[in-house]
């Protein structure tokens, strides 16, 4: 009898079941747990209290990313609480024997973007992080996903999660995007249809022509803002592109062994035949720009649309538009392009790698930004930023007037004294415009690298469009 | 280790917003603690004091006497959304919070509060809309949850009954733990990892 055709997470979920008691979740086995700063002391804190060993140290790996500066890193840390915690991060590793990239390290970086780029982050895998955008690692097809810190403690000491099984949510997008739009344009606009809430209780599978055709790091984009949507985790079916990516990696698999992964991964992608809970299907060709104007990441409209008056929205969401337009400080109804700017980052987990650098200089390349305007550019890791230098990306972003900082999650959470002051608006290519995120009273516009760098040269919410149009060797479109 | 939970009475304090994320919950700048202790203090703190640091004027519902003490939140949809912090729990407990009832909750807050012997407790959009009828009518009415029921009563006698996952409610009535309960079962796990060799090492090449 033919096998019940099944879907790239029951496949993962079903390779990782350990056991399950009557009405209890299952065990699911874990094999790759990345830990930080921030959210670990208290786990380790816990382990000590029971005295508990970590089960599989050469499971997991560590780095200071949430509160480390972004400065020199010869100049040491000011803020006492920073400099308690990523002591403490470093000590716990020694005592527990976890590999460590930490301050100083070539390899430290964002959690999120190191995984991948040490090749750590493989298809087929269970991952899990003390950090929500753990789902950035879904674009490997793997389960991955954010947990709290009693779920840190439990991983590391017992290398096993109990979870109970997902429901799957198909995200599909035909088509091919213009130019000018790109991997931040599909999440978003996805985020404005589905709302924040939309995915919660499910896992999403990406899938259609327009997510093929996306680079591995512009699915890791996609992928990362799966939580916006409320989906705990978001994964794309591995491919050539994957393995290409893979391939040569400190942690990838080598020689016979290569092949071998590979082969165990070509059998991953969902079945034909195999259902998921529910499919929603996106145009990618009718996609553009996105821009958030709202205080979550679902409030965004199309670069060339207009801020929503109460009555573009349902009845029951009008007290939360009134609320985050009134935080906002934006007139409904008014043009999202054109928006005054004090700020503008680049930068994080989810525009912080390579392809994202080059793609904001290939906006600033020979221009300024505007006067008055603050311009951060944060690559994601320091590896992404010796890349950029190699590339004298630098270069370009230090002419055009913007600082060019140390890897870290930095602006993205406000944690490290870069941030917003209450009241001055920023765009940014992170992922969350909550209130307050990017700083006490900061107001925050979401969006790619290209609209974000384009806003920069004008001070203004831009459509990169038009700067292309206006200088169209000046801009790399993919 | 938690100690057992079955049941409270106690007031409300309802907040009738959607999308309340754990960045509004405990704002990121207080996750530089190393311990759990003192989050009370930062509970919705950006409600609570303006940028420059006052208390605002009028004081958020949360600074207001009267709600001192009130054990039992009454919130709009998707309650908990955003950052995986575990934080928001603790801050929430801290304050004296221990149920909280909507029409939903974010997956990983909703698992973080599980965890925390604090109740989510979801309701349907009629239930709802009708609760907060109720709390208007009667604002200082005492509401109780009762776990080993999966019951609430309200003011006049009237009752409703909650799902919870039942493992999560074993756990809290009991006060046990999850991390115990999991250690229980090794030998399933030994087995498991017996079949299935790691697939990295990453102490391979000694990080640096
Ligand atoms: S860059 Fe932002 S979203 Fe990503 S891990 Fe850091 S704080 Fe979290």
């Amino acid at each position: 009898m033919p096998e019940k055709p099944r879907t790239l997470v029951e496949k993962i979920w079903d390779s990782h079941f350990v056991a399950s008691d009557p009405g209890a979740p299952v065990i699911l086995a874990i094999d790759l747990h990345l830990v930080h700063e921030v959210t670990s002391p208290q786990a380790f804190t816990g382990l000590r209290a029971r005295g508990l060993k970590v089960r599989k140290p050469g499971q997991t790996v560590a780095t200071a990313d949430h509160s480390i500066p972004t400065l020199d890193p010869s100049i040491p840390i000011a803020d006492e609480l920073a400099r308690k915690q990523l002591a403490q991060i470093e000590e716990n590793c020694r005592e527990f024997g976890i590999p460590f990239h930490g301050k100083g390290s070539p390899t430290r970086g964002i959690v999120h973007v190191i995984g991948p780029e040490l090749g750590l982050t493989q298809p087929g895998m269970t991952i899990v992080c003390g950090d929500s955008h753990t789902a950035t690692h879904g674009a490997f097809g793997a389960l991955a996903f954010g947990i709290g810190t009693s779920e840190i403690e439990m991983v590391l000491a017992t290398q096993t999660l109990l979870q109970r099984k997902p429901k799957t949510f198909q995200v599909r997008i035909d088509g091919r995007l213009q130019p000018g739009v790109g991997a931040k344009d599909i999440i978003l606009a996805l985020i404005a249809q589905i709302g924040i809430g939309g995915g919660t209780g499910h896992v999403i599978e990406y899938t259609g022509d327009a997510i093929r055709a996306l680079s591995m790091e512009e699915r890791m984009t996609v992928c990362n803002m799966s939580i916006e949507g409320g989906a705990r985790a978001g994964l794309i079916a591995p491919d050539e592109t994957t393995f290409a990516y893979l391939k040569g990696r400190r942690f990838a698999p080598q020689g016979a062994e290569w092949d071998e992964a590979v082969a165990r991964w070509r059998k991953l992608p969902s079945d034909e035949g195999a259902t998921y809970d529910r499919t929603i299907v996106l145009d990618g060709d009718k996609l553009e720009p996105m821009v958030t104007y709202g205080t979550n990441p679902g409030m965004g409209v199309s670069v060339t649309g207009r801020i929503p008056v109460l009555a573009d929205v349902e009845p029951g969401a009008r007290d939360d538009l009134e609320r985050a337009l009134a935080y906002m400080g934006l007139a409904p109804g008014s043009p999202i392009a054109g928006q005054k700017l004090d700020v503008v980052f680049i930068g994080s987990c989810t525009n912080g790698r390579i392809e994202d650098m080059r793609a904001a200089a290939s906006v600033l390349r020979g221009r300024h930004v505007a006067s008055g305007l603050r311009v951060l550019v944060v690559p994601g890791s320091q590896q992404v930023k010796k890349q950029a230098e190699s590339e004298g990306l630098h270069e370009v972003f230090k002419a055009a007037g913007a600082e060019w900082r140390e890897s870290g999650c930095s602006m993205c959470i406000a944690m490290n004294g870069d941030q917003l002051e209450p009241g001055e608006y920023g765009i940014s290519t992170s992922n969350r415009n909550f209130q307050g995120r990017q700083g006490k009273g900061g107001r925050t516009f979401l969006a790619s690298p290209l609209t974000a760098a384009a806003s920069a040269v004008t001070g203004v919410v831009t459509d990169p469009r038009t700067l292309a149009a206006a200088q169209p060797s000046a801009v790399e479109v993919h | 280790m938690p100690e057992p939970f079955v049941k409270t009475t106690s007031r409300v304090i309802s907040i009738p917003r959607a999308n309340i994320d754990t960045d509004q919950i405990c704002p990121a700048r207080f996750l530089k603690i190393t311990d759990k202790e003192n989050l009370a203090d930062a509970l919705f703190f950006d409600w609570r004091f303006t940028p420059d640091g006052k208390r605002r004027e009028p004081v958020s519902f949360i600074d207001e006497p009267h709600n001192a003490g009130r054990q039992i939140l009454l919130v709009g949809d998707n309650f908990g959304a955003g950052s995986s912090r575990e934080h928001a729990p603790w801050a929430l407990r801290a304050w004296g919070i221990r149920a909280i009832v909507s029409t939903g909750f974010a997956d990983i807050f909703k698992g973080n509060a599980l965890k925390n012997a604090l109740l989510p407790i979801v309701v349907s959009a009629e239930r709802y809309a009708a609760l907060l009828v109720v709390v208007a009518a009667n604002p200082d009415g005492e509401w109780s949850v009762d776990l080993d029921a999966q019951k609430v009563t309200l003011p006049g006698g009237d009752s409703f009954a909650f799902e919870i996952d039942p493992f999560s409610r074993t756990m809290i009535l009991a006060g046990t733990d999850e991390i115990g309960y999991v250690l229980s079962r090794l030998p399933a796990i030994e087995a498991w990892e017996a079949a299935h060799p790691a697939r990295i090492d990453t102490r391979q090449g000694a990080a640096r």
